[in-house]
Protein backbone atom coordinates (compact mmCIF):
# COMPACT_ATOMS: atom_id res chain seq x y z
CA UNK A 1 0.00 0.00 0.00
CA UNK A 2 1.51 3.35 -0.98
CA UNK A 3 0.95 6.28 1.36
CA UNK A 4 0.12 9.74 0.07
CA UNK A 5 3.20 11.94 -0.20
CA UNK A 6 2.01 14.20 2.63
CA UNK A 7 2.36 11.48 5.23
CA UNK A 8 5.96 10.88 6.22
CA UNK A 9 5.32 8.31 8.96
CA UNK A 10 2.25 6.26 9.76
CA UNK A 11 2.21 3.79 12.64
CA UNK A 12 -0.69 1.59 13.58
CA UNK A 13 -0.53 -0.62 16.65
CA UNK A 14 3.27 -0.79 16.51
CA UNK A 15 4.78 -3.17 19.06
CA UNK A 16 8.16 -4.68 19.68
CA UNK A 17 9.38 -7.08 22.37
CA UNK A 18 12.83 -8.10 23.53
CA UNK A 19 12.22 -11.63 24.77
CA UNK A 20 9.60 -11.33 27.52
CA UNK A 21 10.04 -7.59 27.90
CA UNK A 22 7.69 -5.32 26.00
CA UNK A 23 9.62 -2.38 24.55
CA UNK A 24 6.83 -0.82 22.49
CA UNK A 25 3.13 -1.51 22.68
CA UNK A 26 0.32 -0.23 20.48
CA UNK A 27 1.92 2.94 19.15
CA UNK A 28 -0.24 4.86 16.65
CA UNK A 29 1.00 7.92 14.83
CA UNK A 30 0.57 10.04 11.73
CA UNK A 31 3.34 12.50 10.97
CA UNK A 32 3.09 14.81 8.00
CA UNK A 33 6.02 15.53 5.71
CA UNK A 34 8.05 18.58 6.71
CA UNK A 35 6.97 18.36 10.34
CA UNK A 36 8.88 17.66 13.53
CA UNK A 37 7.84 14.98 16.01
CA UNK A 38 9.25 15.09 19.52
CA UNK A 39 9.41 11.71 21.25
CA UNK A 40 9.46 12.04 25.02
CA UNK A 41 9.51 9.61 27.88
CA UNK A 42 11.60 8.18 30.70
CA UNK A 43 14.55 5.85 30.24
CA UNK A 44 13.45 2.45 28.99
CA UNK A 45 10.18 3.64 27.51
CA UNK A 46 11.08 2.51 24.00
CA UNK A 47 12.10 5.80 22.40
CA UNK A 48 15.32 4.51 20.90
CA UNK A 49 13.62 1.28 19.86
CA UNK A 50 11.02 3.33 17.99
CA UNK A 51 13.72 5.31 16.24
CA UNK A 52 15.64 2.16 15.25
CA UNK A 53 12.48 0.64 13.82
CA UNK A 54 11.83 3.78 11.78
CA UNK A 55 15.46 3.69 10.61
CA UNK A 56 14.96 0.06 9.44
CA UNK A 57 17.63 -1.10 11.89
CA UNK A 58 15.10 -3.14 13.89
CA UNK A 59 12.13 -5.12 12.63
CA UNK A 60 8.76 -4.16 14.05
CA UNK A 61 7.24 -6.97 16.12
CA UNK A 62 3.55 -6.10 15.65
CA UNK A 63 1.43 -3.56 13.85
CA UNK A 64 1.90 -1.61 10.65
CA UNK A 65 4.70 0.82 9.90
CA UNK A 66 4.90 3.06 6.87
CA UNK A 67 7.84 5.43 6.42
CA UNK A 68 8.07 7.79 3.43
CA UNK A 69 5.49 5.67 1.66
CA UNK A 70 7.29 2.35 2.21
CA UNK A 71 5.81 -0.43 4.32
CA UNK A 72 8.28 -1.87 6.83
CA UNK A 73 9.89 -4.30 7.03
CA UNK A 74 9.16 -5.65 3.57
CA UNK A 75 10.12 -2.45 1.78
CA UNK A 76 13.12 -1.60 3.96
CA UNK A 77 15.35 -1.49 0.92
CA UNK A 78 13.40 1.44 -0.55
CA UNK A 79 14.39 3.60 2.41
CA UNK A 80 18.11 2.98 2.30
CA UNK A 81 19.82 6.28 1.68
CA UNK A 82 16.69 8.33 2.42
CA UNK A 83 17.09 8.40 6.19
CA UNK A 84 19.55 10.35 8.29
CA UNK A 85 20.02 8.54 11.59
CA UNK A 86 21.83 9.90 14.62
CA UNK A 87 21.75 7.38 17.44
CA UNK A 88 23.52 6.97 20.75
CA UNK A 89 26.60 5.67 18.92
CA UNK A 90 28.25 8.06 16.46
CA UNK A 91 28.76 5.28 13.85
CA UNK A 92 32.31 6.48 13.23
CA UNK A 93 35.44 4.37 12.83
CA UNK A 94 37.88 5.24 15.58
CA UNK A 95 41.00 4.68 13.49
CA UNK A 96 39.92 6.83 10.58
CA UNK A 97 40.02 10.60 10.66
CA UNK A 98 36.82 12.61 10.80
CA UNK A 99 37.18 13.48 7.12
CA UNK A 100 37.94 9.87 6.12
CA UNK A 101 34.82 8.73 7.94
CA UNK A 102 32.72 11.23 6.03
CA UNK A 103 34.37 10.31 2.72
CA UNK A 104 33.62 6.65 3.43
CA UNK A 105 29.98 7.45 4.12
CA UNK A 106 29.79 9.56 0.98
CA UNK A 107 31.05 6.65 -1.12
CA UNK A 108 28.53 4.28 0.46
CA UNK A 109 25.80 6.73 -0.47
CA UNK A 110 27.07 6.97 -4.03
CA UNK A 111 28.10 10.63 -3.93
CA UNK A 112 30.73 11.45 -6.53
CA UNK A 113 34.08 12.69 -5.29
CA UNK A 114 33.60 16.36 -6.16
CA UNK A 115 30.10 16.68 -4.75
CA UNK A 116 31.08 14.74 -1.64
CA UNK A 117 34.19 16.83 -1.13
CA UNK A 118 32.26 20.10 -1.36
CA UNK A 119 29.55 18.88 1.02
CA UNK A 120 32.04 17.54 3.53
CA UNK A 121 33.96 20.82 3.54
CA UNK A 122 30.76 22.84 3.93
CA UNK A 123 29.37 20.68 6.75
CA UNK A 124 32.67 20.54 8.61
CA UNK A 125 32.91 24.31 8.32
CA UNK A 126 29.36 24.67 9.61
CA UNK A 127 30.12 22.48 12.62
CA UNK A 128 33.48 24.25 13.14
CA UNK A 129 35.36 20.99 12.77
CA UNK A 130 37.50 21.83 9.74
CA UNK A 131 40.68 22.28 11.77
CA UNK A 132 40.40 18.89 13.48
CA UNK A 133 38.89 16.94 10.60
CA UNK A 134 42.18 15.24 9.76
CA UNK A 135 42.68 13.89 13.27
CA UNK A 136 41.63 10.37 14.11
CA UNK A 137 38.23 10.01 15.73
CA UNK A 138 39.88 8.16 18.63
CA UNK A 139 41.53 11.47 19.53
CA UNK A 140 38.24 13.37 19.63
CA UNK A 141 36.25 14.36 22.69
CA UNK A 142 32.67 13.10 22.93
CA UNK A 143 31.38 16.46 21.75
CA UNK A 144 33.64 16.50 18.70
CA UNK A 145 32.53 12.98 17.81
CA UNK A 146 28.94 14.14 18.01
CA UNK A 147 29.69 17.04 15.67
CA UNK A 148 31.21 14.69 13.10
CA UNK A 149 28.35 12.23 13.62
CA UNK A 150 25.88 15.02 12.79
CA UNK A 151 27.81 15.73 9.59
CA UNK A 152 27.62 12.00 8.81
CA UNK A 153 23.89 11.82 9.41
CA UNK A 154 23.07 14.60 6.95
CA UNK A 155 25.84 14.12 4.39
CA UNK A 156 23.53 12.41 1.87
CA UNK A 157 20.80 15.03 2.42
CA UNK A 158 18.16 12.59 3.68
CA UNK A 159 14.39 13.04 3.36
CA UNK A 160 13.84 12.09 7.00
CA UNK A 161 15.97 12.84 10.05
CA UNK A 162 15.82 10.48 13.02
CA UNK A 163 17.65 12.05 15.92
CA UNK A 164 18.20 10.30 19.24
CA UNK A 165 19.16 12.96 21.78
CA UNK A 166 21.10 14.96 19.19
CA UNK A 167 22.32 17.49 21.74
CA UNK A 168 24.03 14.91 23.93
CA UNK A 169 27.69 15.72 24.56
CA UNK A 170 27.40 19.06 22.75
CA UNK A 171 28.28 22.31 24.45
CA UNK A 172 25.93 25.31 23.99
CA UNK A 173 27.92 26.50 20.99
CA UNK A 174 27.80 23.04 19.45
CA UNK A 175 24.04 22.87 19.95
CA UNK A 176 23.61 26.17 18.16
CA UNK A 177 25.81 25.04 15.27
CA UNK A 178 23.98 21.72 15.04
CA UNK A 179 20.63 23.47 14.61
CA UNK A 180 21.72 24.64 11.17
CA UNK A 181 22.17 21.06 9.97
CA UNK A 182 19.56 19.17 11.95
CA UNK A 183 17.32 21.79 13.54
CA UNK A 184 13.78 22.60 12.45
CA UNK A 185 13.60 24.03 8.94
CA UNK A 186 10.90 24.36 6.29
CA UNK A 187 10.40 21.04 4.52
CA UNK A 188 12.63 19.10 6.94
CA UNK A 189 10.89 16.05 8.45
CA UNK A 190 12.35 15.16 11.83
CA UNK A 191 11.75 12.72 14.64
CA UNK A 192 13.64 13.87 17.71
CA UNK A 193 14.05 11.86 20.89
CA UNK A 194 14.69 14.24 23.74
CA UNK A 195 15.00 14.39 27.51
CA UNK A 196 14.31 18.13 27.47
CA UNK A 197 10.50 18.28 27.17
CA UNK A 198 10.18 22.05 27.15
CA UNK A 199 12.67 22.60 24.39
CA UNK A 200 11.42 19.63 22.41
CA UNK A 201 7.80 20.78 22.61
CA UNK A 202 8.80 24.28 21.51
CA UNK A 203 10.46 22.95 18.36
CA UNK A 204 7.95 20.26 17.43
CA UNK A 205 4.58 20.34 15.73
CA UNK A 206 3.69 16.95 17.23
CA UNK A 207 4.62 15.17 20.44
CA UNK A 208 4.61 11.46 21.16
CA UNK A 209 5.01 10.71 24.84
CA UNK A 210 5.89 7.17 25.82
CA UNK A 211 5.83 5.60 29.24
CA UNK A 212 7.28 2.42 30.73
CA UNK A 213 6.39 -0.61 28.67
CA UNK A 214 6.45 1.44 25.49
CA UNK A 215 2.84 2.60 25.78
CA UNK A 216 1.72 5.99 24.55
CA UNK A 217 0.64 8.54 27.16
CA UNK A 218 -2.81 9.65 26.01
CA UNK B 1 21.42 2.32 -5.19
CA UNK B 2 25.17 2.77 -4.95
CA UNK B 3 26.88 0.28 -7.24
CA UNK B 4 28.10 -2.84 -5.47
CA UNK B 5 31.57 -2.31 -6.89
CA UNK B 6 31.77 1.22 -5.43
CA UNK B 7 30.67 -0.08 -2.04
CA UNK B 8 33.07 -3.02 -2.30
CA UNK B 9 35.98 -0.67 -3.02
CA UNK B 10 34.98 1.69 -0.21
CA UNK B 11 34.73 -1.05 2.43
CA UNK B 12 37.87 -2.89 1.30
CA UNK B 13 39.82 0.37 1.12
CA UNK B 14 38.65 1.33 4.60
CA UNK B 15 39.66 -2.05 6.04
CA UNK B 16 43.11 -2.12 4.43
CA UNK B 17 43.79 1.47 5.40
CA UNK B 18 42.80 0.75 9.00
CA UNK B 19 44.99 -2.37 9.13
CA UNK B 20 47.97 -0.53 7.66
CA UNK B 21 47.48 2.21 10.23
CA UNK B 22 46.88 0.09 13.31
CA UNK B 23 48.53 -3.27 12.47
CA UNK B 24 46.05 -5.03 14.73
CA UNK B 25 45.76 -8.35 12.89
CA UNK B 26 48.69 -9.08 10.60
CA UNK B 27 51.62 -8.82 13.05
CA UNK B 28 49.83 -11.13 15.47
CA UNK B 29 49.11 -13.65 12.70
CA UNK B 30 52.72 -13.60 11.50
CA UNK B 31 54.19 -13.81 14.98
CA UNK B 32 51.89 -16.71 15.85
CA UNK B 33 52.91 -18.64 12.73
CA UNK B 34 56.64 -18.09 13.17
CA UNK B 35 56.47 -19.04 16.85
CA UNK B 36 54.55 -22.18 15.96
CA UNK B 37 57.29 -23.20 13.51
CA UNK B 38 59.87 -22.77 16.27
CA UNK B 39 57.77 -24.96 18.56
CA UNK B 40 57.42 -27.60 15.83
CA UNK B 41 61.15 -27.49 15.16
CA UNK B 42 62.02 -28.19 18.77
CA UNK B 43 58.93 -30.27 19.56
CA UNK B 44 59.51 -32.66 16.69
CA UNK B 45 63.27 -32.39 17.12
CA UNK B 46 63.69 -32.31 13.36
CA UNK B 47 65.35 -29.80 11.09
CA UNK B 48 63.92 -31.30 7.91
CA UNK B 49 60.28 -31.99 7.13
CA UNK B 50 58.87 -33.44 3.95
CA UNK B 51 55.77 -34.95 2.41
CA UNK B 52 52.58 -35.13 4.41
CA UNK B 53 54.23 -34.06 7.66
CA UNK B 54 55.50 -30.86 6.03
CA UNK B 55 52.08 -30.26 4.47
CA UNK B 56 50.34 -30.85 7.78
CA UNK B 57 52.63 -28.53 9.73
CA UNK B 58 52.35 -25.65 7.27
CA UNK B 59 48.59 -25.89 6.83
CA UNK B 60 47.77 -26.30 10.52
CA UNK B 61 49.96 -23.30 11.28
CA UNK B 62 48.38 -21.17 8.54
CA UNK B 63 44.87 -22.22 9.59
CA UNK B 64 45.32 -21.25 13.24
CA UNK B 65 47.07 -18.00 12.26
CA UNK B 66 44.14 -17.26 9.96
CA UNK B 67 41.70 -17.71 12.85
CA UNK B 68 43.34 -14.74 14.60
CA UNK B 69 42.48 -12.54 11.61
CA UNK B 70 39.03 -14.06 11.15
CA UNK B 71 38.16 -13.26 14.78
CA UNK B 72 38.86 -9.58 14.18
CA UNK B 73 37.51 -9.00 10.70
CA UNK B 74 34.14 -7.61 11.86
CA UNK B 75 35.23 -6.17 15.19
CA UNK B 76 35.24 -2.54 14.06
CA UNK B 77 31.80 -2.96 12.47
CA UNK B 78 30.47 -4.40 15.71
CA UNK B 79 32.10 -2.00 18.15
CA UNK B 80 32.04 1.19 16.11
CA UNK B 81 28.65 0.89 14.43
CA UNK B 82 29.80 -0.08 10.97
CA UNK B 83 26.96 -2.57 10.58
CA UNK B 84 24.36 0.14 11.15
CA UNK B 85 26.13 2.51 8.76
CA UNK B 86 26.08 -0.13 6.03
CA UNK B 87 22.45 -1.01 6.72
CA UNK B 88 21.42 2.63 6.38
CA UNK B 89 23.23 3.09 3.08
CA UNK B 90 21.76 2.22 -0.32
CA UNK B 91 24.21 -0.61 -0.91
CA UNK B 92 23.84 -4.29 -1.60
CA UNK B 93 24.95 -5.88 1.65
CA UNK B 94 26.71 -8.66 -0.15
CA UNK B 95 29.25 -5.98 -1.15
CA UNK B 96 30.29 -6.00 2.49
CA UNK B 97 30.66 -9.78 2.46
CA UNK B 98 32.84 -9.65 -0.64
CA UNK B 99 34.91 -6.74 0.68
CA UNK B 100 35.53 -8.46 4.02
CA UNK B 101 36.46 -11.72 2.27
CA UNK B 102 38.82 -9.77 0.00
CA UNK B 103 40.42 -8.09 3.01
CA UNK B 104 40.90 -11.45 4.70
CA UNK B 105 42.31 -12.92 1.49
CA UNK B 106 44.80 -10.04 1.34
CA UNK B 107 45.85 -10.62 4.97
CA UNK B 108 46.41 -14.31 4.20
CA UNK B 109 48.53 -13.50 1.14
CA UNK B 110 50.70 -11.12 3.17
CA UNK B 111 50.94 -13.71 5.95
CA UNK B 112 52.06 -16.39 3.49
CA UNK B 113 54.58 -14.11 1.78
CA UNK B 114 56.44 -14.07 5.09
CA UNK B 115 55.50 -17.36 6.66
CA UNK B 116 55.99 -19.80 3.74
CA UNK B 117 59.63 -18.73 3.09
CA UNK B 118 60.19 -18.87 6.84
CA UNK B 119 58.86 -22.43 6.87
CA UNK B 120 61.16 -23.28 3.97
CA UNK B 121 64.12 -21.80 5.83
CA UNK B 122 63.29 -23.80 8.94
CA UNK B 123 62.41 -27.15 7.39
CA UNK B 124 62.88 -27.58 3.63
CA UNK B 125 66.15 -28.81 2.14
CA UNK B 126 65.12 -27.62 -1.32
CA UNK B 127 62.55 -25.03 -2.34
CA UNK B 128 61.43 -26.19 -5.76
CA UNK B 129 58.01 -27.21 -4.41
CA UNK B 130 57.13 -23.66 -3.40
CA UNK B 131 56.22 -22.33 -6.85
CA UNK B 132 53.60 -25.03 -7.56
CA UNK B 133 52.26 -24.38 -4.07
CA UNK B 134 50.99 -20.97 -5.18
CA UNK B 135 47.69 -22.23 -6.68
CA UNK B 136 47.15 -24.38 -3.58
CA UNK B 137 47.71 -21.37 -1.33
CA UNK B 138 45.36 -19.26 -3.47
CA UNK B 139 42.62 -21.91 -3.41
CA UNK B 140 42.89 -22.44 0.34
CA UNK B 141 43.03 -18.69 0.98
CA UNK B 142 39.83 -18.14 -0.95
CA UNK B 143 38.04 -20.87 0.99
CA UNK B 144 39.34 -19.63 4.34
CA UNK B 145 38.48 -16.02 3.48
CA UNK B 146 34.94 -16.78 2.37
CA UNK B 147 34.10 -19.24 5.13
CA UNK B 148 35.93 -17.15 7.74
CA UNK B 149 33.94 -14.06 6.76
CA UNK B 150 30.68 -15.99 6.95
CA UNK B 151 31.47 -17.54 10.35
CA UNK B 152 32.82 -14.30 11.76
CA UNK B 153 29.70 -12.40 10.75
CA UNK B 154 27.60 -14.98 12.61
CA UNK B 155 29.78 -14.97 15.72
CA UNK B 156 30.58 -11.29 16.01
CA UNK B 157 27.46 -10.40 17.97
CA UNK B 158 28.18 -13.03 20.59
CA UNK B 159 30.26 -12.35 23.65
CA UNK B 160 31.80 -15.79 23.13
CA UNK B 161 32.93 -14.98 19.59
CA UNK B 162 36.55 -15.96 20.31
CA UNK B 163 35.29 -19.44 21.12
CA UNK B 164 32.56 -19.60 18.50
CA UNK B 165 34.75 -18.83 15.50
CA UNK B 166 37.08 -21.84 15.88
CA UNK B 167 34.23 -24.08 17.04
CA UNK B 168 32.17 -23.32 13.94
CA UNK B 169 35.03 -22.90 11.50
CA UNK B 170 37.20 -25.93 12.20
CA UNK B 171 34.66 -28.67 11.38
CA UNK B 172 33.62 -26.87 8.20
CA UNK B 173 37.17 -26.31 7.05
CA UNK B 174 38.20 -29.99 7.29
CA UNK B 175 37.54 -30.75 3.58
CA UNK B 176 39.55 -27.69 2.55
CA UNK B 177 42.47 -28.67 4.76
CA UNK B 178 42.40 -32.28 3.49
CA UNK B 179 42.57 -30.95 -0.07
CA UNK B 180 45.27 -28.40 0.74
CA UNK B 181 47.53 -30.89 2.55
CA UNK B 182 46.78 -33.53 -0.09
CA UNK B 183 47.95 -31.14 -2.82
CA UNK B 184 50.92 -29.85 -0.83
CA UNK B 185 52.41 -33.11 0.46
CA UNK B 186 53.74 -34.42 -2.90
CA UNK B 187 55.18 -30.98 -3.66
CA UNK B 188 57.39 -31.11 -0.60
CA UNK B 189 58.94 -34.54 -1.11
CA UNK B 190 62.72 -34.66 -0.47
CA UNK B 191 63.42 -35.66 -4.08
CA UNK B 192 61.51 -32.70 -5.44
CA UNK B 193 57.88 -32.03 -6.27
CA UNK B 194 55.64 -34.67 -7.74
CA UNK B 195 52.16 -33.99 -8.99
CA UNK B 196 50.13 -37.01 -7.81
CA UNK B 197 46.49 -35.97 -7.64
CA UNK B 198 47.56 -32.32 -7.72
CA UNK B 199 44.85 -31.37 -10.21
CA UNK B 200 42.20 -33.37 -8.37
CA UNK B 201 42.90 -31.62 -5.08
CA UNK B 202 42.85 -28.22 -6.76
CA UNK B 203 39.49 -29.13 -8.25
CA UNK B 204 38.18 -30.13 -4.82
CA UNK B 205 39.31 -26.78 -3.44
CA UNK B 206 37.71 -24.91 -6.33
CA UNK B 207 34.45 -26.76 -5.71
CA UNK B 208 34.61 -26.01 -1.98
CA UNK B 209 35.39 -22.33 -2.66
CA UNK B 210 32.55 -22.09 -5.15
CA UNK B 211 30.02 -23.58 -2.75
CA UNK B 212 30.93 -21.29 0.13
CA UNK B 213 31.15 -18.20 -2.11
CA UNK B 214 27.61 -18.92 -3.21
CA UNK B 215 26.36 -19.69 0.32
CA UNK B 216 28.03 -16.60 1.78
CA UNK B 217 26.81 -14.29 -0.95
CA UNK B 218 23.28 -15.62 -0.58
CA UNK B 219 22.87 -15.65 3.20
CA UNK B 220 24.94 -12.66 4.26
CA UNK B 221 22.06 -10.22 3.74
CA UNK B 222 19.98 -12.19 6.27
CA UNK B 223 22.83 -12.36 8.78
CA UNK B 224 22.83 -8.57 9.00
CA UNK B 225 19.16 -8.44 10.01
CA UNK B 226 18.44 -7.67 13.67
Amino acid sequence: MTEPAETAIRLSGLGRDYGDRIALDGVDLDLGAGRTLAVLGPNGSGKSTLLRILATLLRPGRGEVSVLGSDLPKENWKLRGRIGYLGHEPLLYEDLTGRENLEFQARLHGLDRDRAGARIEADLELMEMSRRADDRVSEFSAGMRQRIAICRAVLHRPDLLLLDEPDSNLDPEGRELARRLIGPAPGRTRVVVSHEPDRARAEAEQVLELTHGGRVVR
Amino acid sequence: MTSSFTAFKAILGKDLRTELRTMRSLPAMILFAVTTFIIFRFGLDRTVLSGSLAGGVIWMTLLFAAILGINRIFLAEREEGGFDAIRLAPVDRSAMFLAKAAALFTYLVVLELIVVPTFALFFLPQWSGLIPMIPVLAGANLGLAVLGTLISSMAVNSRARDLLVPLLLLPLVVPLMIAATGATAPLLEPAGPTYDDYGTWLLVMALYDGIFCLVGYTVFEFLLED
